[in-house]
């Protein structure tokens, strides 16, 4: 758009080559804009994924730095890569079959308790969760603390690539999220109520009543009722 | 932005009072009629023109999916070679979302063996991005009755009854069934599941994970699938292609593997098409909230082994898009936002809807407002209305709005805007596909063999979709496709694999004069620069 032209051009350094662009893009918009086409590292364009994983430094810095591709800006003398694809391993479990939630997470993952407190999880994050408090809570067995901290975990698994406990911070945050809202989580009585009217035929008169209406008669019994 | 927020920051503040006590009723028929009729981007004739043959010759659509329809099948220039069998199954899902993640795991529950194919990650898809929620009759002052009056209203009485009763019915149970595999929505103080208000619904009925509602769904569905050891999973291996027997019955498909260029045919008994929508496809050059794979694909395969399309012109653009900054344009911003109390405002400082109203009636507001001049300019050209976020604060006290909408509050974050106290520019953005493949209550369509759910299919939602319908759609569909094709697979034998479909359509191609100049699906969007291509003309 317009707006484009005015726009000062930053140097960026995609897998090791040089590329002038405007400032202001993401990654991804990055990519395109240098003519790289990618499938394996888009996804929803969004932030909630996790499939644009994207390793760069910065200039002058050092440090190896991981974020979302479609979400992180581009600056000026950046370096970057996109990983198409992490090949971490995952236990299988179903929940279904689970019946000690908190000793069986030993079970599926050993390794949880083997956290050496060195936060790389927490610092690599791009959604910012406490995810090794998480895992912590797991371990203490306080599954609801462990629930509300991973909401929004993208399942990117950024975390998987940096700890040194060789563990899958996210997939045990998930097994306790997931154990938490079958096992622990307050249970619904009105969900029950409703399932029971509804299989009781409740509103089976009500039904047939509807179903034999034609479209003016439909929309007659509907905006009475609204 | 910082001028331009600092230029309307003042009258956005000044006339925030004047607007919270200002009461904005809801329009009546024949003015939402009017009003749909000269702003909804679905009434724009030229954007419009009639699909030239095929199950739904004749009918409107739009310039972009028309085109999808009338062009031809990838393997007319380069055949594949369907006697070597890759894989084969009871049960082909195809997509990797929502729907297409509980077609498997339902169809494996009923004792199918099934692969899933998908375009690009098991997961990647609408579902992870819906934010609002899903759904469901679940309060004392509620029934599945008032549920459907509500979608019905909201869909213009173009629903399908049938359809959307076993939504509103069976919704209870797909909670249910979500519960029971680890979803962990959101609870009231007494224990019981949260409810909060959607738009254009009587009762307040939308359950949700804050607003990560599709996220959490998504994870957990994910997970269960990859648990599933006997679930096949294929990634980045979209469909390109149907196969049917002598008799037209769909019996497996040809995949395009993405990492190598390679066929992959697959032979089953049934196929689950659950490929989710368009947006991709830029509608009238709208921006999109869809995730990059949504390019319609289900509705050119569809279309080409005979099946018909519902409602193939109607189109949903979310009230709410982002548009600024520019690298958040057409990301949807919740409508969770305005039911909990944000003001849309033009730049007079205006309210000009009843936040309240239907999506399409709310969208059509907002480009009324922009083409008569009272809409916002961005940088970058693009024109929008405010959303004042900050309002929810200044009603229910600091903090509430960062409670309530995590992840909306981190997303503008990032681009170092506080919608605590900073209102943001929005114009709708195309966001759902209402219309579809036509299926019955089980998913089934006039195809033996082809099944499709979510919002790849089409006749539940009318001409437009309420917030949290779709959710819902996705899991109750999926869960009854899924086991339908399941059902089948246990009665028939594997078919022969063969095009002979693609005579058929071709003969209707040449009787309407079409020569394809193109292929479909589309697969993926292509928004790569080519400086040296559009230099050379």
């Amino acid at each position: 758009m317009s707006a484009e032209t005015d726009t000062k051009l930053i140097a960026v350094e995609i897998m090791g080559k040089q590329y002038h662009v405007p400032d202001g893009m993401t990654v991804i918009g990055t990519m395109w804009y240098t003519g790289h086409n990618i499938i394996r590292g888009v996804g929803c364009l969004g932030g909630v994924c996790g499939a644009c994983s994207t390793v760069y430094r910065t200039k002058d810095d050092f440090a190896l730095k991981v974020g979302l591709g479609c979400q992180m800006k581009v600056e000026d003398g950046m370096s970057f890569f996109m990983t198409p694809f992490y090949p971490a391993a995952k236990p299988n479990y179903k929940v279904q079959e689970i019946e000690k939630p908190k000793e069986e997470l030993f079970r599926y993952f050993p390794e949880a308790l083997n956290c050496r407190n060195c936060n790389a999880c927490n610092k690599v994050c791009p959604q910012d969760i406490d995810i090794k408090g998480a895992v912590k809570d797991a371990v203490k067995g306080d599954f609801a603390a462990s629930a509300d901290k991973v909401l929004s975990c993208v399942m990117c698994g950024l975390c998987v690539s940096r700890c040194i406990a060789e563990m899958a911070p996210n997939m045990i945050a998930l097994y306790a999220r997931r154990t938490y809202s079958v096992f622990y989580a307050t249970k619904h009585e009105r969900l029950d109520q409703q399932m029971e009217k509804i299989t009781g035929g409740e509103w089976n008169a009500e039904w047939e009543n509807i179903l034999a209406l034609d479209t003016a008669g439909l929309k007659e019994y509907c905006k009475a009722r609204r | 932005m910082d001028s331009l927020l600092e230029k309307y920051l003042g009258v956005i503040e000044a006339t925030r009072d004047k607007r919270g006590a200002q009461a904005i009723p809801l329009l009546r028929d024949a003015d939402v009629s009017k009003l749909l009729a000269a702003h909804h981007p679905d009434y724009r004739k030229e954007a419009y023109r009639p699909i030239a043959f095929g199950p739904n010759a004749g009918e409107q659509t739009v310039h972009e999916l028309a085109a999808l329809l009338e062009a031809d099948s990838p393997l007319v220039a380069k055949p594949a070679n369907l006697s070597r069998v890759d894989y084969e199954v009871d049960v082909l899902v195809l997509g990797g979302g929502g729907a297409g993640a509980t077609a498997a795991l339902k169809a494996r529950e009923a004792g199918a063996s099934v692969l899933v194919a998908t375009k690009l990650r098991l997961g990647d898809s609408n579902t992870v991005m819906a934010e609002g929620g899903i759904q469901v009759a679940i309060k004392e002052d509620d029934s599945p009755v008032q549920h459907f009056v509500d979608a019905m209203h909201g869909g213009h009485y173009e629903n399908d009854p049938r359809l959307l009763k076993v939504m509103v019915e069976d919704g209870p149970f797909a909670i249910n069934w979500l519960d029971s595999l680890g979803v962990l929505f959101d609870r009231d103080d007494d224990g019981n599941l949260k409810v909060k208000k959607g738009g254009g619904t009587s009762r307040a009925r939308l359950l949700a994970c804050k607003d990560y509602t599709g996220l959490d769904m998504m994870r957990v569905l994910k997970d269960s699938v990859l648990n599933e050891d006997s679930i096949r999973i294929i990634e980045f291996a979209p469909a390109i292609e149907l196969l049917t027997d002598a008799e037209g019955t769909v019996t497996g498909a040809v995949l395009q593997n993405l990492d190598v260029d390679q066929r992959i045919v697959v032979r089953a008994k049934s196929v689950v098409m659950a490929t989710g929508g368009i947006g991709r496809l830029h509608i009238q050059n709208f921006p999109t909230s869809n995730h990059f794979g949504a390019t319609g694909d289900a509705l050119p395969l569809c279309y080409r082994v005979g099946a018909r399309l519902a409602f193939p012109g109607t189109f949903q653009y979310h009230p709410t898009g982002a548009i600024y900054p520019e690298q958040m344009a057409g990301l949807l911003v919740t409508e969770a936002i305005r039911s909990g109390g944000a003001h849309l405002v033009n730049k007079n400082g205006e309210r000009f809807v009843n936040e309240m109203e239907a999506r399409d009636v709310v969208c059509a507001a907002i480009i009324r407002e922009c083409a008569e001049g009272r809409g916002v300019t961005t940088p970058f050209g693009r024109q929008g209305v405010w959303l004042d976020i900050p309002v929810i604060d200044v009603v229910n006290g600091t903090g509430v709005v960062k409670r309530r909408y995590p992840g909306m509050l981190r997303k503008y974050e990032r681009h170092g805007i506080n919608i605590s106290t900073q209102p943001v520019l929005i114009y709708p953005t195309l966001h759902y596909q209402n219309g579809g493949v036509a299926i019955g209550t089980d998913g089934q369509t006039a195809i033996a063999g082809l099944y499709v759910a979510g919002e790849a299919s089409g006749g539940l939602h009318g001409t437009n979709r309420l917030m949290g319908n779709s959710l819902l759609d996705i899991i109750v569909f999926g869960s009854r496709a899924g086991l339908a094709a399941a059902r089948r697979a246990k009665e028939v034998a594997f078919g022969e694999l063969g095009t002979k479909h693609l005579e058929a359509f071709h003969k209707q191609m040449a009787k309407a004069g079409v020569k394809p100049t193109r292929t479909s699906p589309l697969m993926l969007p292509d928004y790569v620069r080519r400086p040296e291509a559009e230099a050379a003309g």
